[in-house]
Formats: structure tokens, C-alpha cells, sequence
């Protein structure tokens, strides 16, 4: 085990615990406010946490009697802002990294270019960042946190604060260059989680909420969090007499695993929005679930319109939309076909 | 028509005691330039006895500048960086010199480090006699200079933030490396600025001086402290000379207006 991180901070309410393996990316996501960046500050030696300890490759970094500073613990910390010295070239920028750690100024400079190539912007060695887009200042941030040979690597949602125009190339590099790396990603873009992350853990409310491989989290999500980023809809509510028992009345039944839930056990419904059918009332004599809702809002989604009912969305053909003349606060029927719909323990 | 910003409009009367706050800055200049005696200006400020006044000003004030910088960068980040319990309380000791009269600082000195002061015997014995020596006016415009270096340095440091440094640090820096590579040069142009305004507090020290230091020519008689002496007995050439602690005035401005040079 490479990382073991554990952290309770009483004041935000954050009591956590992390593992990330040797050469692992793992993506915590989370809302704003979840406790991912403090997760980060506890881990980078920023935050002493009330209770808690840090010990990466062997070594205990923080613990109830130990406190190794933050520059002697080859944690390279990459913010959603570049950061990037102003007063240095980009060359002398990555460059830094190596100079600290005593390397003679030719010989940093030499790794400095070799990092800007990796990172595709070896062309801007000379400028100052002021001259550089978001874009490129980004990826020198990646080249100068790379070029300091951390054995753990920390991005705090590193493409946020990015062009959207821009972030697909530079998720392309990350892939790359993170490959073989022990890295923490803090995101809330789930295309940067499929993309970069061996792993995800998610937090909510200062929790690990779940955790688990990415593609398994992304597509049987235990909590309202997840199902939303995965752009999946989820009803939430108790096993009983063979089917989910939502608070408000609402039954669904659907595939269910093996072995089967006990009655009283906390259970979920999940399923896509291309899943669901819209109607305006409940269609007669049909083995569907239905669930009478009320219409939120309308968007376009891709060449379809996305109906949103409070926490469930239903995507429909714009003729069908028309003809059902759906504007928001019409009550409706989504119907799902028990075949859609997945149904698992939390 | 031309296209013009009209803000909010302001009152029409607000003019008034503007203009009046104005003139009352402004006035006293003219009135001093208008005194001057241009035909010997040059053999007035070129005197030998003007001449010692300044070199004597400008050595003092540039050691207590220095002195400055020295014990207020550190004292600034201090302050600005990190937190311990009776930091406000400590925050406005400092800044005391900065509303307390001169002459008071002076007596405050006098009583320190003078003969009969509180570390008198101490200095006594090592031989040391700082009271009315050159040390003394050094001692006594460092006293009311630094606040201005420690006020303008620990804005510059806060509205810098932290954050340049937290990233310094995950990049393998020790704290005097982030000091020298990060913090100072993100700050300096707030360092410049806080330390003209040190110089020039320096250079028009007076209060402190004459109670602390005295008035002896060549060791502690400055510039102020000369022109003081001269206004009865010459006014020609304190006018003069005034006239040039104007200029470097006006050129201490010139070079400490903030917002100038960021990044």
C-alpha cells in the first residue's frame, strides 16, 4: 500500500480515510464543500488534522506524535490555478522542483526541457507565464509538479478552472504522463474520473460515501451523488415483498441480484433516462413501473428533450415531447420496464 | 459631443472644502518657493556647513533604512504568516512610533539607552555611549521609520497570499529557499515602496532626534535639525534648504506610489 491517508477535522466536519496503491490513480469526487480539498491539504502536510495519520510508501508523514513538513515529503500539490511563479521563466518555473532538491542549475534546466516535451509545450521555455494561455500555464504547472519527482502526485481539479475547448487535450496528456504514478485526482468532471482514474472514492458531507473500480461505481452508484454525475436516475428506499418501497409509495420492481435482499434492507433503483417513458396518464394493464411525478424543467439533450422531475430525469423525441406538450409543473406518469431497472443493496 | 463617464453626481457644494483642504497642501509650498532667494540658492545649499547637514542626513537615514529592512521584513512576515495568541495586541505595539509625538519616542530612547536609562549601567560597562552620538540618530529614525516598512511589507504579503509558497513547498523547498526564491520576489515591489517611505520618514526625523541624539554639528545636527537651527539667523538658507527636502519629497512620491509596479 502506498498511501494510507485517515484524517478527522472537527471543525469541517470531515472524517475521512483513503488508500491509493503504488502506480494507482484514484479520483475522489464529490460536491463543493465535501471535504475533498481538505482531504488534499491533510495529505500535502497543509492541515494537521485533529486525529489522523498519513503514511506514504512505509513512512509516516503525519501521526498523533509525528510532523514531517510539507517540503520534505515529495507530495507535489497541482491546484485547479496554475500557480506559476511570476518572476520565473517557465523554464526556471519547472525547473524549481530540481534546484531545491540541489540539483545543479545546468542539469535542472536539462530535466526542466525534457519535462516541457513530455507535456508538449517545450516551444514556450523562454516566456514568462503572463504570456501563456490557460491552457499551456496548466500544462507547465503538470511539467513543474512532474519535474519535482514526487512519489505522490495531488490534483486538485486541475482542468476546472480550463476552457472547456481546451481540457480534452490536456485530459489526453494527464493519461499519459499519470500512467505508473501514485496519484490523488479531486474532480467533480466524471469524464476526468472514466478517463484518469483506476479508482474512485466519493465523499459527500465530509464521508467517504463509496468506493470502488470507476466504471463499477459509475454504473451501480449507491448514492444520489454518484447517480446524478453518472447521469443516471436512482430511487432509494427499502426491500420489501420483492420489490424497492420508495418513502412516498412509490414500488419498483427490476432485475434483482442474487442472493436476493432480506425485507427491510436498504435498497436502490437504478436506471437510465433513455430508459424512461413519459405519459400523461398511467398506461393501463402494463407490467411497468410507473411513477407520477411533477415536470421540473426542459432541455435539449443531444437530438432529444431531457424532462426533469425533481431528482429523476426522462429523455423523450422532441415530436413526443410536443405532443405531450410538457411544460414544467404538468403532472406526469414515468413508466420503466422492470428489464431496465437494476436493483441492488446499499 | 464627446462621450464622458458621468458618475453618480456628488454634491456641488463637496467642492468647497475641497479646494479649501487642498490649498491649505498646497499653498504653504508656493509660499516657500516664493521665499527663495534664487540668485544665491546654489551658494546657500552648497555651504559647508549645509553640506555636512546633508551627508550627515543622508548616511543616517540610509543606515536606518537599512536597519529597517533588516528587522522589518522579518518582523512583517511574522506578523503576516502566522498566527499566535496577543498577535493584534503586538500588531498595534509596533505600529506605536507611527502615532506617538517624535519628542516622546525621543525621552522614551533617552531613558533607554542614555546614561541613566534602563540599560544605561549595561552599555556603561561595555563603554558603549549611544545618547547624543550618530548611533543615537540612527537609533531614534529607525525607531519611527519602521512601522512604515512593517505596515506597507505585511499588506503586500497578505494580499499576496499563501498560496505561491504552499505550492513552493510541495515542490521540495525548504522554508529558507521559498523565502528567498518565492516570497521575496513576489513582494518586492511592496519592500521598495515600504522602505523610500522608511527613508524619507528618516530623512525628516526631528522630534526624536533632538531630545535623543541633540544637535551637534558633523555628528548629529541633520538636515531638519540644521534648518531648524538656521530659520532665525539665516532664513535665506533654511529656505533654501528646505526647498531641497521638498524636492526629495517629491521624489520619494514619485518613486513609492503604490499600485505602480505589480505583477
Amino acid at each position: 500500500m502506498s498511501l494510507e491517508l485517515s484524517a478527522r477535522v472537527i471543525e469541517r466536519d470531515v472524517d475521512v480515510a483513503l488508500e491509493v496503491a503504488d502506480r494507482e490513480t484514484v479520483a475522489v469526487l464529490g460536491p463543493n464543500g465535501a471535504g475533498k480539498s481538505t482531504l488534499l491539504a491533510v495529505a500535502a502536510g497543509l492541515l494537521r488534522p485533529d486525529t489522523g495519520r498519513v503514511v506514504l510508501d512505509g513512512v509516516e508523514l503525519t501521526g498523533p506524535d509525528v510532523w514531517v513538513a510539507p517540503h520534505a515529503r515529495r507530495i507535489a500539490l497541482l491546484a485547479q490555478d496554475p500557480l506559476l511563479f511570476p518572476h520565473l521563466s517557465v523554464l526556471d518555473n519547472v525547473a524549481f522542483g530540481p534546484r531545491s532538491r540541489g540539483v545543479r542549475r545546468r542539469a535542472a534546466h536539462e530535466q526542466a526541457r525534457s519535462w516541457l516535451e513530455e507535456v508538449g509545450v517545450a516551444d514556450l521555455a523562454v516566456r514568462r507565464p503572463g504570456q501563456l494561455s490557460g491552457g499551456q500555464a496548466q500544462r507547465v504547472a503538470v511539467a513543474r509538479a512532474l519535474a519535482a519527482d514526487p512519489r505522490l502526485l495531488l490534483l486538485d481539479e486541475p482542468m476546472a478552472a480550463l476552457d472547456v475547448a481546451v481540457r480534452p487535450a490536456l485530459r489526453q496528456s494527464l493519461r499519459r504522463v499519470l500512467a505508473d504514478r501514485t496519484v490523488v485526482l479531486v474532480t467533480h468532471d466524471v469524464l476526468d474520473a472514466l478517463l484518469l482514474a483506476d479508482r474512485v472514492v466519493v465523499v459527500d458531507g465530509g464521508r467517504v460515501v463509496e468506493s470502488g473500480p470507476t466504471t463499477e461505481v459509475l454504473t451501480r452508484p449507491r448514492s444520489p451523488f454518484t447517480a446524478r454525475i453518472a447521469g443516471l436516475n436512482m430511487v432509494r428506499g427499502v426491500w420489501r415483498d420483492g420489490a424497492l418501497d420508495g418513502a412516498d409509495g412509490t414500488v419498483v420492481t427490476g432485475l434483482t441480484p442474487d442472493p436476493l435482499p432480506a425485507d427491510g434492507d436498504r435498497v436502490v433503483a437504478v436506471f437510465r433516462p433513455s430508459a424512461v417513458s413519459v405519459f400523461r396518464d398511467p398506461p393501463g394493464g402494463s407490467p411497468r413501473n410507473t411513477i407520477t411525478t411533477t415536470v421540473t424543467e426542459l432541455e435539449p439533450f443531444a437530438d432529444q428533450v431531457r424532462v426533469r422531475a425533481g431528482a429523476l430525469a426522462a429523455d423523450v423525441t422532441t415530436p413526443a415531447a410536443a405532443e405531450l406538450d410538457l411544460v414544467p409543473g404538468l403532472r406526469v406518469v414515468f413508466s420503466i420496464k422492470a428489464t431496465e431497472v437494476a436493483i441492488y443493496p446499499t | 459631443m464627446r462621450t464622458k463617464q458621468r458618475q453618480v453626481g456628488l454634491p456641488a457644494w463637496i467642492f468647497v472644502p475641497a479646494t479649501l483642504g487642498a490649498a491649505l497642501v498646497l499653498l504653504p509650498l508656493v509660499g516657500l518657493v516664493s521665499r527663495v532667494e534664487w540668485g544665491s540658492f546654489l551658494e546657500l545649499v552648497t555651504s559647508e556647513s549645509a553640506m555636512t547637514a546633508l551627508s550627515l542626513s543622508l548616511r543616517t537615514s540610509v543606515v536606518a533604512t537599512v536597519l529597517c529592512v533588516l528587522l522589518g521584513v522579518p518582523m512583517a512576515l511574522v506578523l503576516a504568516r502566522t498566527s499566535f495568541r496577543g498577535q493584534g495586541l503586538v500588531r498595534s505595539l509596533v505600529l506605536l512610533p507611527l502615532v506617538l509625538p517624535p519628542v516622546v519616542g525621543g525621552i522614551a530612547l533617552l531613558y533607554t539607552f542614555g546614561r541613566r536609562g534602563l540599560l544605561g549601567d549595561e552599555l556603561d560597562a561595555l563603554g558603549i555611549r549611544i545618547a547624543f552620538s550618530t548611533t543615537a540618530v540612527v537609533l531614534a529614525q529607525t525607531f519611527v521609520s519602521l512601522p512604515f516598512l512593517v505596515v506597507s511589507l505585511e499588506g503586500s504579503l497578505r494580499s499576496a497570499g499563501a498560496r505561491y509558497e504552499e505550492v513552493a513547498a510541495s515542490l521540495g523547498a525548504r522554508p529558507t529557499t521559498v523565502f528567498r526564491r518565492v516570497t521575496l520576489p513576489l513582494v518586492l515591489p511592496g519592500l521598495v515602496s515600504g522602505a523610500v517611505l522608511s527613508f524619507a520618514r528618516a530623512l525628516g526625523e526631528f522630534g526624536a532626534t533632538i531630545t535623543f541624539a541633540g544637535s551637534l554639528e558633523g555628528s548629529t545636527r541633520t538636515l531638519p535639525l540644521f534648518i531648524y537651527n538656521l530659520r532665525v539667523v539665516d532664513p535665506d538658507a533654511a529656505v533654501a534648504m528646505s526647498l531641497v527636502l521638498v524636492a526629495v519629497a517629491v521624489l520619494v512620491i514619485a518613486l513609492a506610489r503604490p499600485g505602480r509596479s505589480t505583477w
